[in-house]
C-alpha cells in the first residue's frame, strides 16, 4: 500500500486547500450586495426571464449529434501527427473512417436533424 | 528529429472479421437508401437486411475450419465462433421475415428498424468471439443500445416506451455491475484477456482470492441480467411484453445466446481453477431462475408474458449445463440453445400473425377456437409448445435429454432431480395453450390471422428444425461438440 501513500497526501491537501480557501474567503469577504450583484449571471449579459426555464428536447439532438462528431474528430489528431509513418496503409484506413462518418452526416442531414423546426 | 516510435499497424485476417464487416456495410447501406424515399409498404430494407445476414453467414462458413486470434489476440475465430455466429445469422434472418409484414401492419416499417437488428446481431458476434473483457463489453453494449431502441420502436404506444425505459434503466445498471467487475479482475490479475487471465493463475492462484471473487461475482450478474436469470429477471416480463413481437422473438433469443456465449468463454476460458468458486453461485442461480420462471408463468394470462416467463425457466436449464462444464456441458449449452432458438422464434412468430392493423391479439384466451378455424397455424404453435415444455418427439425434448444427461455425468444429481421436477410443472402452462387451441370456445369476436408469404416461410423453417432436431439430432450434436474443442 505504500505506493498509495502520495496520492494519499495530494488528496489530502487539495480538500485541505479547497475547504480553506472557501472558507477563508466566506471569512473576509466584504458584503455589499446589490440587485444586479443577487441576479443570475448570463455571460455578462442582461438576464432574461428564469434561469429554471424549460429547454425544448431538441437541444438534447444536437447536443448528442455534436458530442459525436466532435470526438470523433478528434481520432483525426493522432492520424495527423503519424501521418508519414502510417503511410498509404493509414490513409485508406483513415478514408475508411471518413467515409463511415460521411455516411452518418448524410444520413442526419436527410433526416432533417439539424433542422429547428 | 523523429522522437514517435513508428506505429505498428496490425496484420488482420479481414476474413476472420467477415461477419461483422458484411453486417457494417448492410447497415451503411440501409442508411444510405434512405436517400431515395419508399413507400410505407416498400420491402426494400427487409430485403437488404436478409441478404446481408445471408452474406455474413456466407463469409464465416466459408472458413468454418479455420482458426484465427486477430486485434492482439481479442477477437478469435474459433469452431466456438462460428457456432454462434451462424446461430445469431440465422435467428436474425427469421426475425427479419417475422418481421416483414408484422411491421407493416404496426407502421413501424423504418430502414432504421432493420439497420438497428442488424446492429444488435453485430454485437452479438462480438460477444462470441471476443476472448478478451473489454471486447465483451464493446459487443455487448452495441446488441443491449440497439435493442434498448427496437423495443421502444413503437413510439406512439406507452407499452413500448415504458418496456424500454425499463429495459434501458435495468440494462444500465447491470452494464455498470458488469463493468465494475472487469475492474476488479484487472485489479485482481492485471490483464483483461482471457488467454493471459488463464496464463496468470497458473503461477499466483486466485482461488478464494476475495478481489477475484467478487470481481467473478459481478461479471456474473451483468451476464445474469443479459441471460434473464431470477434474481436479475425483473425487466423480462414488462420488456417482452412492450416490444414488437418480432423484436421480443428476436431478443428473446438472441441476446440471451449472446449472454451465455460470452460466460461459457469466460468461465471455461480464464476460469478453470476457481471452478470451486463458481459451481456453487451458478447451481443456486439455475435453481432458483428454473423454479421462479415455472412457476410465475403459471400464473399469466397474456401469451407474450407467458413466453417470457417461460424464457427465463429455459435460461435455467441452460445454466445446468454450463454448471456442469467440460466439453460435454458446453456443448450441450450450444445445443440447447441452437434448439431453444427454433422453437422460441417459432413460438412468437405464430403470435406475429395474430390481430390485424394495429391490433395485438396475445392474450391466452384470444387463442380459443383457433386450431380449427386454422389448423395448420394451430399444429404449428402446438408443436412448439410440446417442444418448449420438452416432450418427445419434439427438438426441445432431445435438447433437455443431452443437458440432463451430461449434468448427470458431472455428478450434479440435485441438479438434474429439480430441473426434471421443473419440467414437470412446465408442460402444464404450456399445454394450457393447446387446450385454449382446440378445447375453448371463443369469446367475443375471434382473433383475426394476417397471412403473409414470410412469416409462413420463417414458421414452416421453424417447424421443419424443431422436427427434424427431435428426430435426428446427432448433426448437430457433433457441431455444438467439434464447437467447444477451442475452449477447453
Amino acid at each position: 500500500m505504500r505506493e498509495y501513500l502520495p496520492v494519499l497526501m495530494f488528496l489530502a491537501v487539495a480538500i485541505a486547500f479547497a475547504a480553506g480557501t472557501i472558507g477563508l474567503s466566506s471569512i473576509i469577504v466584504p458584503r455589499r450586495s446589490n440587485a444586479r450583484k443577487m441576479s443570475a449571471y448570463e455571460c455578462g449579459v442582461e438576464p432574461v426571464g428564469n434561469a429554471r426555464a424549460r429547454f425544448s428536447v431538441k437541444f438534447y439532438l444536437v447536443a448528442v449529434l455534436f458530442i459525436l462528431f466532435d470526438i470523433e474528430a478528434v481520432f483525426l489528431y493522432p492520424w495527423a501527427v503519424t501521418f508519414r509513418q502510417l503511410g498509404l496503409v493509414g490513409l485508406i484506413e483513415m478514408m475508411v473512417f471518413i467515409v463511415i462518418l460521411l455516411i452518418g452526416y448524410l444520413y442526419l442531414l436527410k433526416k432533417r436533424a439539424l433542422e429547428w423546426d | 528529429m523523429n522522437v514517435l516510435p513508428t506505429p505498428v499497424l496490425l496484420a488482420v485476417d479481414w476474413w476472420a472479421l467477415g461477419a461483422v464487416l458484411a453486417l457494417s456495410a448492410g447497415i451503411l447501406l440501409l442508411l444510405l437508401l434512405e436517400f431515395f424515399p419508399a413507400q410505407a409498404r416498400s420491402n426494400r430494407s427487409a430485403i437488404v437486411a436478409l441478404l446481408t445476414l445471408a452474406a455474413a453467414g456466407w463469409s464465416v462458413f466459408h472458413v468454418r475450419d479455420a482458426k484465427r486470434e486477430i486485434f492482439g489476440g481479442m477477437f478469435v475465430h474459433d469452431g466456438f465462433t462460428v457456432f454462434f455466429t451462424l446461430l445469431f445469422c440465422a435467428a436474425g434472418a427469421l426475425a427479419v421475415l417475422l418481421s416483414w409484414d408484422y411491421v407493416k401492419r404496426t407502421r413501424i416499417n423504418q430502414a432504421e428498424y432493420y439497420a438497428l437488428l442488424l446492429s444488435a446481431t453485430a454485437g452479438m458476434i462480438i460477444m462470441a468471439a471476443s476472448n478478451d473483457l473489454i471486447t465483451i463489453f464493446l459487443g455487448l453494449e452495441l446488441m443491449s443500445l440497439a435493442l434498448y431502441v427496437l423495443v421502444g420502436f413503437q413510439r406512439h404506444h406507452l407499452e413500448s416506451n415504458e418496456a424500454a425505459l425499463k429495459y434501458f434503466l435495468l440494462g444500465a445498471f447491470a452494464s455498470g455491475f458488469l463493468l465494475y467487475g472487469i475492474a476488479l479482475l484487472y485489479g485482481a490479475t492485471g490483464t483483461t484477456g482471457l488467454g493471459q487471465m488463464a496464463a496468470v493463475m497458473i503461477d499466483s492462484p486466485m482461488l478464494g482470492n476475495p478481489l477475484f471473487l467478487l470481481g467473478g461475482l459481478l461479471l456474473i450478474i451483468g451476464f445474469g441480467f443479459k441471460v434473464s436469470a431470477v434474481p436479475f429477471h425483473m425487466w423480462t416480463p414488462d420488456a417482452y411484453e412492450g416490444a414488437p413481437t418480432s423484436i421480443t422473438a428476436f431478443m428473446s433469443v438472441g441476446a440471451k445466446a449472446a449472454g451465455f456465449a460470452a460466460l461459457l468463454r469466460v468461465l471455461m476460458r480464464a476460469m478453470g481453477d476457481v471452478q470451486a468458486d463458481w459451481i456453487p453461485i451458478l447451481s443456486g442461480l439455475a435453481i432458483l431462475t428454473m423454479t421462479v420462471g415455472n412457476i410465475t408463468a403459471l400464473l399469466q394470462n397474456n401469451l407474450k408474458r407467458m413466453l417470457a416467463y417461460s424464457s427465463i425457466a429455459h435460461a435455467g436449464y441452460v445454466l445446468i449445463a454450463v454448471v456442469a462444464g467440460g466439453r460435454d456441458g458446453a456443448a450441450s449449452a450450444l445445443f440447447y440453445l441452437a434448439i431453444y432458438a427454433v422453437m422460441n422464434l417459432g413460438a412468437f412468430g405464430v403470435l406475429t400473425l395474430l390481430g390485424r392493423e394495429r391490433e395485438e391479439r396475445v392474450l391466452i384466451s384470444d387463442l380459443a377456437g383457433l386450431g380449427f378455424r386454422h389448423p395448420a397455424l394451430g399444429i404449428a404453435l402446438t408443436l412448439f409448445m410440446i417442444s418448449l415444455g420438452g416432450i418427445p418427439p419434439t427438438a426441445g425434448f432431445m435438447a433437455k435429454v443431452y443437458v440432463f444427461s451430461a449434468a448427470l455425468n458431472a455428478g450434479l444429481v440435485p441438479l438434474v432431480i429439480i430441473g426434471v421436477l421443473n419440467s414437470v410443472v412446465a408442460i402444464f402452462y404450456y399445454l394450457r395453450v393447446t387446450v385454449a387451441l382446440y378445447m375453448e370456445e371463443p369469446q367475443g369476436e375471434p382473433v383475426y390471422v394476417s397471412w403473409a408469404t414470410p412469416g409462413v416461410i420463417a414458421l414452416i423453417a421453424s417447424v421443419v428444425l424443431t422436427l427434424w432436431w427431435g428426430i435426428q439430432a446427432n448433426g448437430l450434436l457433433a457441431a455444438a461438440q467439434r464447437s467447444v474443442l477451442g475452449l477447453l
